[in-house]
């Protein structure tokens, strides 16, 4: 039970902060650097509206919309002059997260009054479970869900896995591709955000809060490779599971160590992550099919 | 005249490919441009439909000066554009790749859709296939297929028969022949398949190192002679 605990928490944590990173990278092949501080600033929104009164929920969700606005913003005025530009776009979020980081920290102090971690906990046993806890990894399903549903159902993900397929050729079709671009940044720093929100109630609110989700999220992403949903979900569950082993058997600091030995062992064996692996079996899958008809 | 190119110069970063190029095409008529491997032939095509700019010249379709326009809405003025190698995306469904070509003109959207499984039965049968696992021939028929739902005014194909089996190409060119004419629909083709270009092109342009040096007329095009000239190195 508890093990089912643990899991739940690394799997939510996981595929929640990396999954806004992860659309960012299979769309547009940029690593967003500021990653992490997306997630900072949506957590400094939500605090900031939740201490002011303003029910949770909805301060989660402003801090989500306001992280994508922010990132709409910086698309417009930095990344969007730098696609096709991987190289200059890494150091040019890098930036970003040096002066979102410092900034904060003269504006607000090196940390801000919190709100506490709401719905209190039940115990089975000897085990002692948060209801919050649970609710964030039911969460991160309907997350996941809702993104397949945006992907697979909506005329707007249509656009987006053209583009993300071949975009000259997406734009010959008459699919404005920058716009699209914009459009994928913007989404994805609005998960970044939603991810602070939902994760604001649970930690002590300070500038460099997003590195705490930055190794983590990486992590997954590389793992998952470029398909932002297949890839972030399984890297997210296979990642959620040894870490959760590790965890329970040796300790918290195994548990971050094993997540990244394994991460370097994946790599070295299927280069292409999980997409890589899922994109092979299905292509097998499709020619036995026809090898049938 | 649907599609007027004046003096047009164009290319890649700074090394200019297509060299002070006119051409001139009439409503319903099926021209082909052709010419050796690496003569520019998709490089003036790219420049067409606006993913390569312009360096000089003009070009006007269908009563609008395009020039300055991008590529994602010279498609919607209504030029299908159908590259080299086909282009499917091949990890959508072939139901799919033919919703992208809506995008050109979404009216009677559906209409279009049945005409282009009348066109190509082959499409009707594999709705829910990725599209990358499809043949040659399923994939040209695909590409083409995929600008036809969107109902445009002419059609731009690039070495539409390339990667085809050889029986297929005829049959392809009926298809598009009939196309055509059924619709009234204008094709600029640039083909090396003699076959194809004799069998449906009413004229032709020859392109050598990037700028056209012969004008054929059908006659000059269905003479082998003549044809092979311009084909071969
Ligand atoms: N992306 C590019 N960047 C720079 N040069 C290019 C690029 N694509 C093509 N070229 C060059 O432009 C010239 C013309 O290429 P283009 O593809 O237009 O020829 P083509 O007539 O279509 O040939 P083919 O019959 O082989 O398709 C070639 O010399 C080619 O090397
Ligand atoms: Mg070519």
């Amino acid at each position: 039970m508890s093990y089912l605990y643990q899991f739940c928490n690394n799997f939510s944590f996981l595929i929640l902060s990396a999954i806004g990173l992860s659309i960012i990278f299979g769309m547009m092949g940029i690593i967003n650097l500021a990653h992490g501080e997306f997630i900072m600033l949506g957590a400094y929104i939500t605090t900031f509206l939740a201490t002011a009164g303003v029910p949770l929920p909805v301060a989660i969700l402003i801090g989500a919309l306001g992280t994508g606005v922010f990132g709409f913003l910086i698309d417009r005025l930095i990344i969007s002059h730098l696609y096709n530009r991987p190289l200059d776009s890494v150091v040019a979020t890098w930036g970003i997260s040096l002066i979102m980081c410092q900034g904060m920290r003269i504006l607000f102090g090196s940390s801000i009054p919190g709100t506490s971690t709401p719905l209190g906990s039940f115990s089975i046993g000897d085990g002692k479970y948060s209801v919050y806890r649970i609710l964030l990894a039911v969460i991160a399903l309907l997350v996941v869900v809702a993104v397949y549903f945006i992907f697979m159902h909506t005329k707007i993900g249509l656009h987006a896995r053209a583009t993300m397929q071949n975009s000259s050729i997406a734009s010959s079709m008459g699919v404005n591709s920058n716009k699209m671009y914009a459009l994928t940044f913007a989404f994805g720093s609005a998960l970044a955000g939603f991810c602070g929100g939902l994760y604001a109630p649970t930690m002590s609110i300070t500038p460099d809060i997003g590195s705490n989700f930055m190794m983590e999220s990486f992590v997954t992403v590389i793992v998952g490779g470029t398909n932002p949903l297949v890839g972030t979900v399984l890297s997210g569950g296979v990642l959620g599971l040894v870490r959760s082993f590790l965890e329970m058997n040796m300790g918290t600091f195994a548990g971050r160590v094993g997540l990244l030995v394994v991460a370097i062992l994946f790599i070295r064996l299927v280069p292409k992550g999980f997409s890589g692996l899922v994109d092979n079996i299905r292509k097998k899958m499709e020619v036995k099919k026809h090898a049938k008809n | 005249m649907i599609l007027e190119v004046k003096n047009v110069t164009s290319g890649y970063d700074r090394v200019m490919i297509v060299n002070n190029v006119s051409i001139s095409i009439d409503k319903g008529e099926i021209v082909s441009i052709i010419g050796r491997n690496g003569v520019g032939k998709s490089t003036l095509m790219k420049t067409l439909i606006g993913l390569l700019k312009t360096s000089s010249g003009e070009i006007d379709f269908d009563g609008a000066n395009i020039t300055k326009m991008k590529a994602h809405n010279r498609a919607k003025s209504g030029i299908g554009y159908v590259p080299q190698g086909h282009g499917i995306f091949p990890n959508l469904t072939v139901e799919e790749n033919l919703k992208m070509g809506t995008m050109i003109n979404s009216d009677g959207t559906q209409k279009n859709f049945e005409m282009v499984y009348d066109y190509f039965p082959r499409l009707a049968e594999r709705k829910k296939q990725m599209a990358g696992s499809m043949s040659g021939g399923e994939q040209a028929m695909l590409s083409i297929g995929r600008v036809l739902t969107g109902n445009p005014k002419i059609l731009l194909l690039d070495e539409p028969s390339e990667g085809v089996q050889p029986n297929i190409v005829s049959q392809m060119g009926e298809i598009v022949y009939k196309i055509s004419s059924e619709l009234g629909l204008t094709v600029l083709m640039v083909e090396q398949h003699m076959g194809l270009i004799q069998q449906i092109t009413e004229r032709a342009y020859v392109l050598d190192k990037g700028a056209i040096i012969a004008s054929l007329s059908q006659e000059e095009v269905k003479d082998n002679q003549i044809i092979k000239q311009y084909l071969t190195v």
